[in-house]
């Protein structure tokens, strides 16, 4: 039995569901920012399969991989840089207590 | 045979990390927990023959990512004690939500049939990644360094200390 495509998307699968569990259920803002690591990590591996098993010709899964690379640093970044100022001003970093818009 | 075992290998590499990063009470051992993550993908990456984008990835991921959320972890020790409760009261439902999303996905990719090719992978080289980046996707390629560059501004902007 050799390693197929479905070998991949369900491994990505099962790391998409993980991400979308910490996204969910944590209450540090820093945790929330790894569960979306996650998920954004599951979404290459398809890209790559993909681009590996249906079209082995084009690089097309491997660019748009490499984008989502780029796109998840820039969000983590911007993602901190809220948290730091959200801890600067409200002195947490729990979603639950940033509440302040809340009516 | 040796491919499965690598792929299975990798797998748990990934898997058994990912759910410390999600379930862990400390918030640096998640942090860490994250390494091996990157790392086993960077596996998958190789073992899917894109060797370019391992690299990138270990460089990207585990490198500067995982030292930024240290980082953040380290400048924000009001929320990271261990006794400070790290999950909210909706765990059952997001486990729910998980789970039952897991299950649509994985019902979904078994009752496809893909259009795989019998075709042995081709030599991915960075150069032929280069090349479609400079022709194909010239937009996207411009489009990104212009999100990275606004990202660079607002990240500092926001961040600033105000005086």
């Amino acid at each position: 039995m050799t390693v197929g495509l479905t070998h991949y998307l369900v491994l990505s699968t099962l790391l998409f569901c993980l991400g979308l569990f910490g996204v969910l259920t944590r209450r540090n803002v820093v945790a929330i920012l790894m569960g979306i690591e996650l998920m954004l990590n599951a979404a290459n591996i398809n890209l790559v399969a993909f681009n590996r098993y249906i079209a082995p010709g084009a690089v097309a899964g491997q660019t748009f991989a490499l984008v989502i690379i780029t796109l998840a640093a820039c969000e983590a970044a911007v993602g901190l840089a809220l948290v730091m100022a959200a801890y600067r001003t409200l002195e947490t970093i729990h979603v639950d207590e940033i509440d302040v818009m809340k009516w | 045979m040796g491919e499965l075992a690598a792929f299975i290998i990798l797998a748990l590499v990934t898997l058994i990390p990912a759910v410390v990063v999600v379930t862990s009470k400390n918030i640096v051992r998640s942090a860490l927990s994250l390494i091996p993550t990157f790392l086993g993908v960077t596996g998958i990456y190789i073992l899917l023959s894109a060797e370019f984008v391992a690299g990138i990835q270990v460089l990207i991921y585990a490198g500067a990512i995982t030292v930024l959320i240290l980082f953040v972890i380290m400048l924000t020790e009001g929320g990271t004690g261990v006794r400070v409760r790290q999950v909210n009261e909706q765990v059952p439902l997001g486990a729910t939500a998980a789970v039952w999303l897991g299950f649509l996905i994985l019902l979904v990719i078994f009752r496809t049939t893909w259009p795989v090719t019998g075709a042995g992978p081709p030599e991915y080289s960075a150069a032929t990644i280069g090349t479609a980046f400079l022709t194909d996707y010239v937009v996207v390629f411009e489009v990104t360094s212009l999100v990275l560059l606004v990202s660079l501004i607002g990240a500092t902007i926001i961040a600033r200390r105000e005086d």
